[in-house]
């Protein structure tokens, strides 16, 4: 008989279901700046993808304060543990109907990949596109901030790059929801914080 | 020159009635002239001084310097007068007198022709005497009437008798009233400055290509300044004159103006007819990122998205070395575009005109060196440069700036690898214009700057580069940022800057959609497995 464990709360669904809204709109709207499509155009899309951007960091200062208060954050230091298992089981075992390597708790929400990849977001993917994405809002500032020499190419590719790599995350962890013992599992979970387990 | 000239002032005339009685119309229904505006504590009409006949230009100065005492010896210091002007930066001697173009390429043996634009009365050659008080002629510049005409020919004299011109033509040149002019003096206007800049190269539009006489009373779409029912600025708004030395220059301009808005009594104001010296380095308001680009690119560049835009073609390329061709009866020809515009004639070559015209965009520090008659010059694949544009990326004293780049093909010597002087217009055996003799033509012309002349003679590409800086648009209508952030970038030339868009990297691009493809095809056939396999359970 399933189990149900409350592993999602409120303002972290919230968090995440607002965030993953402004990411695809940031998406969509990077690409219309980058000459890919035009839906907005690229003064309308250069508007719009900044406001997101600004309140993607809105978001983000109460998300990392939530995280620190609550203890949340240690959710994603890393482990090696049974990351090799979870490896084994998405190349091999979830075709043979195995059983799922990772007991999900609510101290343990996240897989070990899952620790490992949306570390890697926080700390590689994540600054790289604040950080371009930021000193790209205030060229102007660069030489007043003693950043004269910084080289405006650089910072442009380097927030390209950033975006393909987060399209690449978007679609691997959408992807991934459907892993769940069900295919809905995941998502049920995400929107109402209950994630049923063996 | 003649006929286009008398066009010209018509046109002018129309415009002048147009908007003198437009609005008395529309409201009375009276066609009753508006009353005078009065921007000036003197009613000239009430003068003792001017109400007598004149019967030449002369003796209306004698009676203005009559009061106006040092207004003359003002004039003589300036540019306008002397057609003189040395470039501090450069040290080239320039001006109209001396420069060569590729328009109707040099005043020297043109006096009589080209000098009717000569705000004095009798430049025919180069016994003119620069110093005469009374040859000044200042109603070119303040005259209200719009009737005041110098009609090409007569080395800038007036005609205050019915004459035949050039004898034997049978056409009449119309007497002008001077009395009724001098009585109605009055500031400058864009109609007295465009008497000649707006038909500069011998026609409306011809030159210039942000100038014509669409200009004389534009609306707001064609100039926001200008705009005659709105801010209706004149020329000398902005060139803002002092001792009868109008500011801006086209010789040295300034490309970049870093100082800021004018302030009153500030000692080094510079130049008052940028777009700085009103509305400051960061006028953009609601868009500070605009600002931020306003430090590379000049305002002219966003805020003037084409020239030419008033209706009237201003021409684009002018091809001497195909003039010269005759009918059967060995007359003179001229071909006209579908439009009726002059494209040939047989005394000029080939043209093409353009209309509404993108401008071209180069990177301008304010030099530009002259090629002069005194300097050698190559044939070669690459276009003799009539001026040489400065300018780079990485000077620190650049913008991004538009210009209409008039490109031609015009005489020069092959042995003596300079430019030339033809002598074109002139009712004599040795005018081009009459005659289509270009070794007699040049000879003279050369003899008469007074430079050597081998007696060969070929034709040689060049261009000339003229900054925009008029037909400023309503701020609605300036350029997008798609414009220039684009693959069809209209920076697409301008090197030594990152755009955003026009430089994407190709190879970034590449690998970024690789990777996020092979994710995509990953995770389809990950789940086209679980898919399949589920089935076999």
């Amino acid at each position: 008989m399933a189990e149900r464990i409350y592993v999602f709360k409120r303002f972290e669904r919230f968090w995440h279901w607002s965030q993953a809204g402004l990411i695809m709109f940031l998406m969509l709207t990077a690409f219309d700046i980058h000459g890919t499509y035009t839906i907005f155009g690229f003064e309308k899309a250069v508007a719009y993808h900044t406001t997101a951007a600004w309140t993607l960091i809105g978001l983000w200062v109460f998300a990392i304060f939530w995280h620190f208060t609550t203890g949340e954050w240690k959710q994603y230091i890393p482990t090696t543990e049974k990351v090799v298992a979870m490896m084994k089981y998405y190349l091999v075992g979830i075709f043979k109907n195995a059983p799922h390597p990772f007991r999900l708790t609510t101290l343990r929400k996240h897989n070990p990949l899952q620790r490992l990849a949306y570390l890697a977001i926080l700390v590689c993917v994540g600054p790289l596109i604040w950080v371009t994405g930021v000193l790209y809002l205030f060229y102007d500032q660069w030489a007043a901030w003693g950043l004269g020499s910084l080289s405006l190419e650089w910072v442009a590719n380097g927030h390209i790059a950033g975006a393909f790599m987060m399209l690449a995350f978007l679609i691997a962890h959408v992807y991934l929801t459907t892993a769940g013992h069900t295919p809905l599992a995941h998502i049920k979970a995400m929107i109402t914080g209950w994630e049923e387990v063996d | 020159m003649g006929h286009l000239f008398n066009r010209a002032a018509l046109a002018l005339c129309c415009a002048g009635w147009l908007v003198a009685t437009g609005p008395v119309l529309a409201e009375e229904a009276k066609p009753e002239p508006k009353p005078l505006k009065l921007t000036t504590t003197a009613d000239h009409a009430k003068f003792k001084e001017l109400q007598k006949t004149f019967n030449s230009g002369p003796e209306v100065t004698k009676a203005c310097l009559a009061c106006h005492t040092e207004a003359a010896g003002q004039i003589h210091r300036t540019k306008h007068w002397k057609w003189e002007y040395l470039n501090p930066d450069t040290k080239q001697t320039l001006g109209k007198k001396t420069v060569v173009n590729n328009f109707c390429i040099s005043v020297a043996s043109n006096e009589a022709a080209c000098n009717s634009c000569h705000i004095g009365y009798g430049w025919k050659d180069a016994s003119f005497d620069f110093k005469s008080e009374e040859n000044v002629d200042c109603l070119a510049c303040h005259d209200t009437t719009g009737n005041y005409k110098k009609p090409s020919g007569l080395a800038g004299n007036v005609v205050t008798k019915d004459m035949e011109f050039p004898p034997g033509s049978g056409k009449i040149l119309k007497a002008i009233d001077l009395s009724k002019i001098a009585q109605k003096v009055g500031k400058s206007s864009r109609d007295t400055c465009g008497a000649c800049h707006f038909f500069g190269g011998g026609g409306d539009g011809v030159k210039h290509g942000d100038l014509d006489s669409s200009m004389s009373a534009p609306e707001k779409e064609l100039d926001v300044h200008m705009d005659a029912t709105g801010l209706d600025f004149t020329c000398g708004t902005c060139h803002k004159t002092s001792s009868h030395d109008v500011a801006g220059s086209r010789y040295s301009p300034t490309a970049k103006d870093s100082k800021g808005a004018h302030l009153r009594g500030k000692t080094d104001n510079g130049n008052p007819a940028t777009c700085v010296a009103c509305h400051n380095n960061a006028p953009h308001k609601s868009v500070a990122r605009l600002n931020q680009h306003a430090g590379k690119i000049a305002c002219q560049t966003c805020h003037i998205p084409s020239f030419a835009r008033g209706g009237i073609p201003t021409k684009m390329t002018w091809d001497w070395s195909t003039a010269g061709q005759l009918d059967a009866a060995g007359k003179q020809i001229t071909k006209k575009d579908a439009k009726g515009r002059i494209i040939y004639e047989s005394r000029k070559g080939d043209f093409t005109l353009g209309e509404n015209v993108k401008p071209e965009y180069v990177w301008f520090n304010g030099n530009v060196t002259y090629t002069l008659i005194t300097d050698k010059i190559e044939k070669s694949d690459q276009r003799v440069p009539i001026n040489k544009i400065g300018g780079s990326p990485s000077d620190g004293k650049s913008m991004i700036w538009p210009m209409k780049v008039f490109r031609g093909s015009q005489p020069y010597d092959p042995v003596n690898k300079t430019l030339v002087t033809p002598h074109t217009a002139g009712n004599d055996d040795t005018g081009y214009w009459k005659n289509l003799n270009w070794d007699k033509a040049i000879a003279v012309g050369m003899n008469t700057s007074g430079h050597p002349f081998s007696g060969k003679i070929d034709f040689i590409k060049t261009e000339m580069s003229w900054p925009i800086n008029h037909m400023v648009a309503p701020k609605e209508k300036a350029l997008g940022c798609a414009e220039c952030h684009s693959k069809d970038s209209r920076l697409a030339g301008i090197q030594g800057v990152y755009i955003p868009v026009r430089d994407n990297n190709k190879l970034l691009d590449t690998i970024g959609w690789a990777v996020v493809f092979l994710t995509l095809l990953g995770v389809i056939g990950h789940g086209a497995m679980r898919i399949v396999t589920a089935r076999r359970h």
